[in-house]
């Protein structure tokens, strides 16, 4: 039986099929990398290095100012040509550390073990991931030693590690659990090691049969892991989400996860703790899903940290046909692209490239015929029918009574209107006015 | 090369960037074309006449619909097809020999009264097909309930079962000690034309409006929408299962035979109640827009439904139930909220 968060969802058409058989591969090394200090949610880390300044591969670049702030690594060997404002990908402005090309690689291609990690304490693990930079990969980029910090008085005992990989398009995560299990695995005993939880599932959405059976057969009377199968169906991979379908619990819309007890690490993350921990590398390149049907060769690729999005492209051979929207993350939360200039950061999972086959565009002026498709298929239990109204009418109070604030924006109320409403636009246009009129405040 | 032209084009927006591909325009042109075979069906066994009756009552809906935008200084939006089905539901629930000023008239009530004067599609407040019925009803009540026998072509005057039944009843005081297929059985051939049997009012074999008569059709077009996810379940199972435990616990009283002997099969395959709860009160518009509110809504035309045909002086009460169900649309709205996930009101 594949478990579930619920009634309420999307079933949208996965296109999977273009990257799921195929292997990861590693891309050149891009001559220049632009590395943004702002890479994560919370604090802007301080930039420690000059123009000029010859830098290392690995070497610390930007560090995290304050707790809820992550370390930020050079990619490349080299020398930093210029630090600049530039934009990133979700189409704000960041300081951007440009370091050109020279030198010698010192962990790429190197076999580094550091099989110590069991004699190594609680707090000098958790240290060792903060320095390394590590933020959660699934493409919300909290700072994952933040996470794995269970303050006085909190217990986890529950770790779920979350391969459910919901959005359509994308599978890094597939790859990464197929190809790297026993990384993944290692990683969870790190986890638990740092945690020390007495439940260890790892949740996967059973259009993933094959990496399902893989990790069964691999934690078959080995590890006290368990492997679920989830059903296919969005937002299954959503925090709050994924802990009801696996454990029953709830989150208050106003706590953490580790409020019912209850730790979610994605399977990249993971990945990228073992190789900080065991092969002393920090997060300077993460694996990416090149797709749609605008580029001619679909691709997982393993990407350096600060390469553009054009030289990514440049790897998968191009773009096949006319071109009306390029993507950074997964269709149903990712953000369009002006341009192909901006860098991968560590929260792209994906590169989408749509042609007039995926693009479907939503109606300006559209009217509401009170279909109902919106609540039926939010996760969350919201109404974003009257929330959109509300918003529409300045009723702000209302629509913060309806719950707005509790909205993650997942996209699947306005994947299902017929009337085509963009109703995730609306929320996060009344979320920003709400915040400064209203919240302000009080 | 080629990249630097594409680049201009690049389109910005939020996020989603996949969309589900019904539309509103799709969902009303997929549910007219799934009316089409019980429509046929009318026409088939009431004669062309009765195509004539739904086809001049499409006509004057979008005709009504045109004018109406053109006065409103609106974008005319016919294409999206509620008025065609507006139209094509009005139709479908006229009788089959109605003069075809009656059509007429009603559509253009139901599109200029009830749907472009409260401002068009998604604001009306009831659903213009189910307003339009009533109105005919209301206005010409004699000609609205003036019934062809099927299959004849002079047009020989009959009654549909429910109509049938009440006179019966009506003239038989009461306590007949039979169900009501026996009772129809019973009654005068030149009062009642066709046999009565369940599998004649499943397939359709009886008096009644143009596109109400065949269960089965009905039934198979609902089965596809259903699948297609353009109908829930909610209503037209909520709305029938109310009808049919009224019936069952109730129904039987009228007939002397006592409660829990009425016939719920009986109320399922007469009147318009699976064309209603499948086709009209499942308009999306004017039911509400939650499971909860939905189910409420479902059972109040339920009961009301009921209500007329076991007391009122019609025979039927589909159409009056379901409208005075969509008037109450916007109080179920308004007290049936959906909790956020993980809220608890807080304690003070």
């Amino acid at each position: 039986m594949n478990k579930s968060f619920g009634f309420r969802g999307i079933h949208p058409e996965d296109y999977k099929h273009l990257t799921n058989k195929k292997a990861i591969e590693n891309t050149d090394v891009p001559n220049v990398v632009y590395i943004p200090t702002i890479q994560h949610i919370g604090a802007p880390p301080k930039i420690v290095v000059n123009v000029g300044q010859i830098v290392e591969e690995g070497q610390l670049i930007a560090e995290a100012d304050g707790f809820i702030s992550a370390n930020v690594h050079s990619s490349i060997p080299g020398k930093v040509i210029a630090i600049e404002e530039r934009y990133i990908i979700t189409g704000k402005k960041s300081p951007v550390i440009v370091i050109e090309l020279n030198g010698e690689f010192k962990k790429t291609g190197r076999n580094i073990i550091l099989d110590d990690w069991h004699s190594m304490s609680k707090e000098a693990l958790l240290k060792k991931i903060k320095d390394y930079g590590i933020v959660g990969l699934g493409g919300a980029t909290f700072p994952t030693h933040v996470k794995l910090t269970i303050p006085q008085g909190k217990k986890v005992d529950t770790l779920i590690i979350n391969g459910a990989e919901c959005e359509p398009f994308l599978t890094c995560d597939h790859r990464l659990m197929i190809e790297k299990s026993e990384e993944l695995l290692e990683g969870i005993n790190i986890l638990n090691k740092i945690l020390d939880v007495k439940n260890i599932f790892i949740g996967i959405e059973a259009n993933k049969k094959d990496a399902i059976k893989r990790l069964k057969i691999l934690t078959h009377n080995k590890y006290p892991f368990k492997v679920v199968s989830l059903k296919t169906k969005y937002p299954q991979g959503d925090e709050k989400q994924l802990i009801k379908a696996i454990t029953g619990r709830i989150v208050p819309v106003d706590k953490l996860p580790m409020d019912v007890g209850v730790v979610v690490q994605n399977v990249s993350t993971v990945i990228a703790i073992k190789e900080a921990i065991v092969n002393d590398k920090p997060l300077i390149d993460r694996v990416i899903t090149v797709s749609g049907s605008g580029i001619k060769e679909p691709k997982n690729l393993k990407v350096k940290i600060g390469t553009l999005i054009k030289d990514v492209i440049e790897e998968c051979s191009g773009f096949k046909k006319e071109v009306k929207k390029v993507i950074v993350g997964g269709p149903m939360m990712g953000f369009t692209q002006m341009n192909l200039d901006s860098p991968i950061t560590k929260g792209c999972s994906g590169i989408l490239v749509w042609t007039e086959n995926e693009y479907q565009d939503f109606l300006a002026n559209s009217i509401c015929i009170n279909c109902g498709k919106c609540i039926s298929s939010c996760a969350f239990g919201l109404m974003p029918t009257l929330i959109n109204k509300f918003i529409r009418n300045k009723l702000y109070e209302k629509a913060l009574d309806y719950g707005i604030m509790f909205c993650k924006e997942c996209g699947a109320c306005a994947y299902s209107c017929p009337a085509k409403i963009p109703l995730v636009q609306t929320f996060r246009m009344g979320k920003d006015i709400i915040r400064k009129l209203i919240l302000n405040k009080k | 090369m080629d990249n630097k032209i594409e680049i201009k084009k690049l389109i910005i927006s939020s996020s989603p960037h996949l969309l589900n591909t019904d539309s509103t325009k799709s969902i009303m042109w997929t549910v007219s074309i799934f009316l089409m075979p019980a429509c046929i069906f009318g026409i088939y066994v009431f004669g062309l006449y009765a195509g004539l009756v739904v086809l001049v009552s499409i006509i004057s809906s979008i005709l009504a619909e045109i004018i109406s935008q053109l006065a409103r200084k609106k974008k005319i939006t016919i294409d999206d097809g509620s008025a065609f089905l507006t139209g094509l539901l009005l139709g479908m629930n006229m009788p089959p020999s109605v003069p075809l000023y009656i059509p007429i008239i009603s559509s253009i009530f139901a599109i200029v009264i009830v749907k472009q004067a409260f401002g068009g599609l998604g604001q009306n407040w009831a659903n213009p097909a189910i307003a339009g019925r009533v109105f005919a009803l209301v206005a010409w009540s004699k000609q609205m309930t003036t019934w062809q026998t099927p299959f004849v072509a002079d047009s020989l005057t009959t009654a549909t079962p429910l109509l049938a039944l009440k006179s019966a009843l009506l003239e038989r005081g009461g306590n007949v000690n039979i169900g009501p297929i026996q009772l129809l059985q019973s009654l005068p051939s030149d009062f009642l034309r066709t046999e009565t049997t369940y599998l004649k009012l499943f397939f359709g074999y009886k008096g009644g409006c143009i596109g109400e008569i065949s269960i089965f059709l009905l039934l198979l077009a609902a089965l596809y929408l259903i699948i297609r996810k353009i109908i829930t379940l909610e209503i037209p199972l909520s709305y029938i299962g109310t009808v049919a435990i009224i019936a069952w616990v109730f129904d039987g009283t009228r007939f002397g035979l006592g409660f829990f002997n009425g016939d719920p099969l009986f109320h399922i395959l007469t009147g318009g109640l699976v064309l209603g709860a499948f086709f009209m009160a499942t308009d999306m518009v004017t039911t509400p827009i939650t499971v909860k509110g939905r189910i409420i809504f479902g059972i109040g035309c339920g009961i009301i439904t009921m209500l007329i045909r076991m007391f009122g002086g019609l025979p039927e009460g589909v159409s009056l139930s379901i409208l005075f169900m969509n008037m109450l649309t916007p109080a179920i709205d308004r007290f049936i909220k959906i909790k956020p996930l993980g809220f608890y009101p807080k304690k003070e």
